[in-house]
Order: C-alpha cells, then sequence, then structure tokens
C-alpha cells in the first residue's frame, strides 16, 4: 500500500515537472484570436507593430478560433455578439485563455445600463485576466500580458479548467441573456441577483482541492 | 526482412530530423528578417521551434480519419522528397534523380488536399483548390528549365549538375542559365506561397485557406511540411543553380541566401487575384523558361 502511495505521488510529481515545461513553450508562443466587438481593437495595431512590437514575445495573430491561444474580447459586448463570442471559445482548444480589455467587459462600462449590452463577462466565460482602462493603452496590454504569462508559466491561468468544471453554472448565465424573452422596458436591474457569485465558486474550488490533498 | 538496413533506418531518420529543423530554423530567421525590414525587432531566431512544441501541446479536433490520414501522408511525402536533395554533395539514398523529386513533391500537396478538403470547412477547400491551381503555374516552368539540364549533361541525376557546377563562381549554373534562374525564383515564390502568391493562406481573405480547421497537433504537422518543404525547395535551387557545396555549412548558407531573397520580395510586395497569378506565372516564368530551353538547345548543336 506504502508503495502504491510513493508511485502515485511520483507520476503527479513527474506530471507537474512534464506540465512545467510544456508551460513554458505556451507562454513563449501564444497565438491570439481578436474580437473587435468594440473600440479596443484601436490600441491593437500599434501594439504589433513597429513601436511596441508584440511578435518579440511570440504573440501573433491567427485566422481561426481554431488555431488561437487566446481570446481578446476587445471592448463591450453586446448580446447578439455574446453569442458568437461563446461559440469562438469553445472552438478554441485547451489550454486556452481569455482576456478582457477595458472597462467594458469588467463592469459595462459607459454602457452598464444599456439593454442590449452585457455587463460581466466573467458571468458567461472564465476570464483570465482583465485590463482596467478606458482604453488601455499599448504598454497596459503589454504589461498585463506579461502577468499572464508569468500566471501560464505558475500554472495559475486556468480558465478553461474553470469552464469545463462550473459549465452548468456558466451555461445557465448564458441562457438567461440568451434565451431572454419579455421585453426590458422597467429600471435596469441586475438579472444575476439569485445567482451565487464567481468567489463562491472560486471559494468551492479551493475547498475542494484541500480536501484532495 | 533482410534488405531493412539498420544503418540506413538510422540515417534516414536523421535526415528527415535534420530537414524538419533546417526548415524550422529557417522559418524564425525569415520572421525575423521580415520583422527587421518592418524596423521591429522580430521574435527570437528559434521561435518557429517554440511554436511548434507549443501546438504539439494543445489538445486537438480531428473530423475524419481521412483527415488524420492526409496530414501523414503529406508529411510522408515531403519527407521521402527530402532524402532524395543531394545535402551538400551527399544523396542519402544513393540516387538523386530529379525526376523522383518532382514526381513526390507533388504528393506532399495531395496529402494536404486530401487532409483538410476532409475537415469539411469551405475555405479549406478554396485554399486547397487554389493551392493546386498554382501549382500548375509553376511546375511548367521548373520543368522546362529542368528539361533543359538534362539536355544539356545527358542525365537527370541532381548531383551530376551539382558537380558539373564545381571550380569557382564563373561555373555556377546563375551565370550559365540567368534566364532559367529568374524563372525558378519567380516559381519559388508561388511554391513556397509567398507574396505576390500568397493565395492559398490568405488570413484576412479565406481565413488561412488550408490552415482553417487545423488545431493543435495538426497545426503543427502543418508547420512542419512548411519546414520540410522549404528545407526541399531551397536545396534543389542551390543544387540547380548555386553549385551545390561540399561542405554543410556553406550549403545552409546558401540555402538561407535563397529563402533571404524570397521573404524580402514577399515583405514587400502584395497579393496578385488567383488567376492573376497563374496569368503571370506562366506569362513570365514560362518564356523566361521557354527561352532558356531554346537557348541552350542553339548552344549544344
Amino acid at each position: 500500500m506504502n508503495k502504491n502511495v510513493y508511485m502515485t505521488n511520483l507520476r503527479d510529481e513527474r506530471q507537474n515537472a512534464w506540465e512545467g515545461i510544456l508551460n513554458y513553450f505556451r507562454k513563449r508562443s501564444m497565438w491570439m484570436l481578436y474580437y473587435c466587438t468594440g473600440c479596443g481593437a484601436v490600441e491593437l495595431p500599434p501594439t504589433m507593430t513597429t513601436r511596441f512590437d508584440m511578435e518579440r514575445f511570440g504573440m501573433g495573430p491567427m485566422a481561426t478560433p481554431r488555431q488561437a491561444d487566446l481570446l481578446l474580447i476587445t471592448g463591450y459586448l453586446s448580446v447578439k455578439t455574446l453569442k458568437r463570442v461563446i461559440r469562438s471559445y469553445e472552438q478554441m482548444q485547451d489550454p486556452k485563455y481569455l482576456v478582457g480589455f477595458g472597462s467594458c467587459p469588467i463592469n459595462g462600462g459607459i454602457y452598464w445600463d444599456t439593454y442590449p449590452v452585457i455587463n460581466h463577462l466573467e458571468m458567461f466565460l472564465p476570464v483570465d485576466m482583465s485590463i482596467a482602462g478606458c482604453m488601455p493603452r499599448p504598454q497596459a496590454i503589454l504589461d498585463s500580458f506579461e502577468k499572464l504569462r508569468d500566471e501560464i508559466q505558475e500554472g495559475k491561468a486556468v480558465g478553461y479548467k474553470r469552464y469545463e468544471k462550473h459549465y452548468d453554472w456558466y451555461k445557465a448565465n448564458q441562457d438567461k441573456v440568451l434565451n431572454r424573452e419579455e421585453a426590458i422596458l422597467q429600471p435596469w436591474e441586475d438579472p444575476f441577483a439569485d445567482k451565487p457569485t464567481l468567489e463562491a465558486l472560486q471559494a468551492e474550488d479551493k475547498i475542494e482541492k484541500g480536501k484532495d490533498k | 526482412m533482410s534488405n531493412i538496413n539498420g544503418l540506413l533506418t538510422l540515417k534516414l531518420i536523421g535526415f528527415s530530423f535534420l530537414s524538419m529543423s533546417v526548415g524550422l530554423l529557417f522559418m524564425g530567421l525569415g520572421r525575423k528578417v521580415t520583422a527587421r525590414i518592418q524596423r521591429r525587432l522580430g521574435p527570437p531566431f528559434y521561435q518557429a521551434f517554440l511554436d511548434v512544441f507549443k501546438a504539439f501541446s494543445k489538445s486537438s479536433i480531428t473530423h475524419n480519419y481521412v483527415m488524420d490520414l492526409g496530414m501523414i501522408m503529406a508529411l510522408g511525402g515531403l519527407i521521402a522528397t527530402a532524402f532524395f536533395i543531394p545535402f551538400a554533395g551527399y544523396a542519402v539514398l544513393g540516387s538523386s534523380s530529379i525526376v523522383i523529386i518532382l514526381y513526390l513533391m507533388s504528393i506532399g500537396y495531395l496529402g494536404m488536399a486530401m487532409g483538410v478538403s476532409a475537415s469539411g470547412n469551405p475555405n479549406a477547400t478554396i485554399g486547397i483548390s487554389r493551392a493546386l491551381a498554382l501549382m500548375l503555374g509553376y511546375e511548367i516552368p521548373i520543368v522546362m528549365i529542368v528539361l533543359a539540364m538534362m539536355l544539356t549533361y545527358g542525365s537527370s541525376d541532381l548531383l551530376t549538375f551539382a558537380t558539373a557546377q564545381q571550380g569557382g563562381f564563373a561555373n555556377w549554373h546563375i551565370f550559365k542559365y540567368p534566364l532559367g534562374f529568374l524563372a525558378i525564383e519567380i516559381s519559388f515564390q508561388a511554391m513556397l506561397g509567398e507574396a505576390p502568391y500568397d493565395h492559398m493562406i490568405a488570413p484576412a481573405e479565406i481565413a488561412s485557406g488550408p490552415m482553417v480547421e487545423l488545431s493543435g497537433k495538426y497545426l503543427g504537422i502543418g508547420f512542419l511540411l512548411h519546414a520540410v518543404q522549404l528545407y526541399v525547395e531551397t536545396g534543389l535551387i542551390v543544387n540547380l543553380f548555386l553549385g551545390g557545396a561540399s561542405t554543410w555549412y556553406v550549403f545552409l548558407l546558401k540555402q538561407f541566401a535563397v529563402y533571404f531573397t524570397s521573404m524580402c520580395i514577399n515583405a514587400v510586395m502584395a497579393r496578385y487575384r488567383i488567376e492573376q497569378g497563374i496569368a503571370h506565372l506562366w506569362k513570365y516564368a514560362g518564356t523566361l523558361a521557354l527561352l532558356q530551353l531554346f537557348i541552350t538547345r542553339l548552344g549544344v548543336f
């Protein structure tokens, strides 16, 4: 029995070491798909071209979700575009990362009380990194990507695993806005008041992790 | 079974790794060259290796087994071609018949066509039909040039062409057959799918064409395909026109010189439409190659 325990531990360790090596390659070669929904896309050309040159870090644009590792939501998301974003995200292959640009994906920004615009992106898709600002400058974008690279190396950027685990929660949230039938005529109210918050889910994850150990 | 030679197998495995790593190194250096032309710093020269490792570490989607077989057929066909390219005067299989090389090179494309068409994405089908149409455009000039050389030397061996150019710059075919070299340079742009003949992979137009449905490991194989293709085609030009080489580093330098020229043209050119591209190839590369063929024949008689 002791032997078995020893073997399991060894295998886990080895797997982690291997993951660490793979994570090195993942962080050094990130291909991105940018979903130009809002004004944030304006900041990407200077980030990619001569002055800031994102390709130094092995980052580059890709044509389709199948090839990409990184999905950039550059600006506000209306309900209609949310449908397409979800579809694009689900077409991407693991491991995949999602970055929200500017304040709109964080809290709705200046569109917070507009009926066709969603306010909190993290209710619908797992966001690995949010860049605050309206809009974030190329320096902020590069800084956040550096942070994301660190998180990938440490194995902290696991949004895709969270999406898989709590798919029911995300799916219910998505259905709530995508299949909305009643007209929105009354003053704005939070449609997610009765849902457990993301923090609660993360706390649950941590407790379960502790249980395993 | 007795025909299987252990040493030869090892050599073949080594050669396939050599062709892949040379191609990947060139791809990284090519991106660096493009970046410098655009006044950027560019990625490190080993970026293509990182990309391939990362692509193989991802999960991937297959649409059916034809897609798997097609990708493997493409890679296998191209690696088989690489065995027949003399590397610094050394042909691993002992033979380097140009007829076999031209024949095997198309297997790579056909495998790719089979694999990506099986994915069912219309963009992939458009891309691969463009690639095959373009193949019609550049293979005719190349075959005419090869015919001129075969008639001159009475042999179809690439190594014979390479050794015939030994003994200084003046003997290189680039000076003996300048029109033919120009024709093959134009065709080379089309073979690699670089601008102005990048109809096949047109990211903003047909979402990177054949690569559109390739994810993870399939994209990694796609990268390796391009790498081996690069090795084969630059090796072909070096042996045909730049005098081959007797040492490996001279051979690599010459190969890179060919690719460097191609990347410089790629960085400053725009894309033709597909029918313009084929017409252009036949009109200019074809005419140059035909002229070269006539001149060579007149010189012989």
